[in-house]
């Protein structure tokens, strides 16, 4: 079926749809979460806090909003780092832990073999630590490009190349 | 526009991330749709980072889902019955409470009213004895003021006998000359009958001259059969005859009953 199909069902409230989308995302939902908050059981709770919240809002995605997967994405990321915040009592984006993604990376083990260790260390297999990092800002905390350059002290347009160039290579790891 | 360049310059990987604002979004889907190659380009940059994420899972449980529908708010409607489930002993209490009050409240009304009547036949009984006594003070009150009357250093006792109608009869007169009263004391008289009754007459001997002072008026009713009449005659003898009801101007002689004379 057609994404955009399945999204117009979802936003009419069916839930069949609804079931399709979650099988589709809910694992790359929790793992997003997973990364930012890594406590597995809180991450599973969240998960199922963060569908909940989209089937709510679900008449507040638009195009404008970018990919479905992309507006979810940000849903995840917002619910994990209220949830770090209401822990930490930090009330900055900048507070936040940047290295979250480097140190499921570098100390897998640390999850108790909940994760998919290997798979995450064959994709990011190669990669420099300033891609892993500016992965970890861009897609796991959400920063904006100007941000992200702000936060690594790098001009914008060199963000720009530099995650074309960071994910090419992920890609280049993908199982074929 | 040059689509390789655009691929190359990293925007859809920012347009993936959600780096970009809307009005960038809403470019990139404009160039997506005219260029398939953006679209098939923005579709593996996704896949990318869904595998990348996915990774990270600490892998759901295989019902997530239903445990997701069951958090939704129309598949968990607000259920006010539940606090209707809990039994509600406080109400149970409160009405035995009440019923318990009201069977309470039912025994001291119950207690109150017998009381009541209780009080009420006491206070009649009360009533009735204080009548007795006032009845038997006023009696004996009469009986003082009459035998103070009858004690009167002025009374002349006359005492009368029975005459040929009835020689058994015989009465007193009292009288108090200072006081012009006369009390007759007709206890030894006989009722009178129906239709008639005794005439008490002050007698002048010489000539015999009889004045009416008086009937014995209901007479089978007085107890005491003591009767007080005023007296204002110089008399020298009392008379008492019968005659009929009303009375009569002269007495009837032969109807005399009892006769004395004042000092005999």
């Amino acid at each position: 079926m057609h994404l955009d199909n399945l999204i117009q069902r979802f936003q009419n409230k069916d839930k069949a749809a609804f079931e399709t989308l979650h099988n589709m995302y809910a694992e790359n939902i929790c793992g997003v979460i997973n990364v930012i908050l890594k406590d597995p059981e809180r991450s599973q709770e969240l998960c199922q806090d963060v569908f909940v919240k989209i089937w709510n809002k679900s008449d507040q995605y638009d195009t404008s909003k970018g990919r479905f997967f992309t507006w979810i994405l940000n849903i995840a990321r917002n619910t994990a780092i209220d949830e770090l915040r209401s822990k930490s009592h930090k009330n900055q984006k900048k507070n936040l832990p940047v290295d979250s993604l480097v140190g499921i990376y570098e100390n897998s083990e640390d999850l108790n073999g909940k994760i998919d260790t290997i798979g995450l260390q064959s994709l990011l297999k190669g990669l420099k630590d300033k891609c892993i990092l500016l992965i970890d800002l861009l897609y796991f905390k959400g920063f904006t490009q100007k941000e992200a350059a702000k936060e690594l002290k790098t001009p914008i347009g060199t963000i720009k190349t530099r995650i074309r160039s960071c994910i090419s290579e992920i890609r280049k790891n993908l199982p074929q | 526009m040059d689509v390789k360049e655009y691929i190359a310059s990293g925007i859809l990987e920012l347009y993936v991330a959600g780096a970009l604002s809307p009005e960038e979004n809403l470019e990139v889907q404009h160039y997506a749709l005219q260029h398939p190659e953006i679209q098939k380009e923005i579709e593996a940059i996704e896949e990318t980072v869904l595998q990348l994420t996915r990774t990270a899972s600490p892998k759901l449980p295989k019902d997530n889902f239903n445990e997701i529908l069951a958090q939704l708010d129309d598949v968990i409607p607000f259920k006010p019955e539940a606090s209707k489930k809990r039994t509600p002993w406080g109400s149970y209490l409160g009405w035995a409470a009440a019923v318990l009050l009201a069977v309470g409240l039912f025994g001291l009304y119950l207690e109150n009213n017998k009381l009541k009547t209780e009080i009420e036949i006491t206070n009649q009984e009360r009533e009735n004895l204080e009548e007795i006594l006032s009845t038997t003070q006023e009696r004996v009150i009469d009986k003082e003021a009459l035998l103070q009357q009858l004690r009167d250093q002025n009374v002349t006792v006359v005492a009368l006998g029975g005459q040929a109608v009835s020689p058994d009869s015989y009465a007193k007169a009292y009288w108090n000359r200072e006081e012009s009263k006369v009390i007759i004391d007709a206890q030894g008289l006989p009722e009178p009958p129906p239709g008639y009754t005794y005439q008490v007459w002050s007698l002048k001997l010489s000539p015999l001259t009889p004045t009416s002072i008086g009937l014995l008026e209901d007479f089978a009713t007085a107890d005491s059969k003591l009767f007080s009449l005023p007296n204002p005659n110089e008399s020298e003898a009392f008379g008492i005859t019968l005659e009929p009801e009303g009375g009569s101007e002269t007495p009837t002689l032969e109807q005399l009953y009892t006769l004395g004379a004042v000092g005999a």
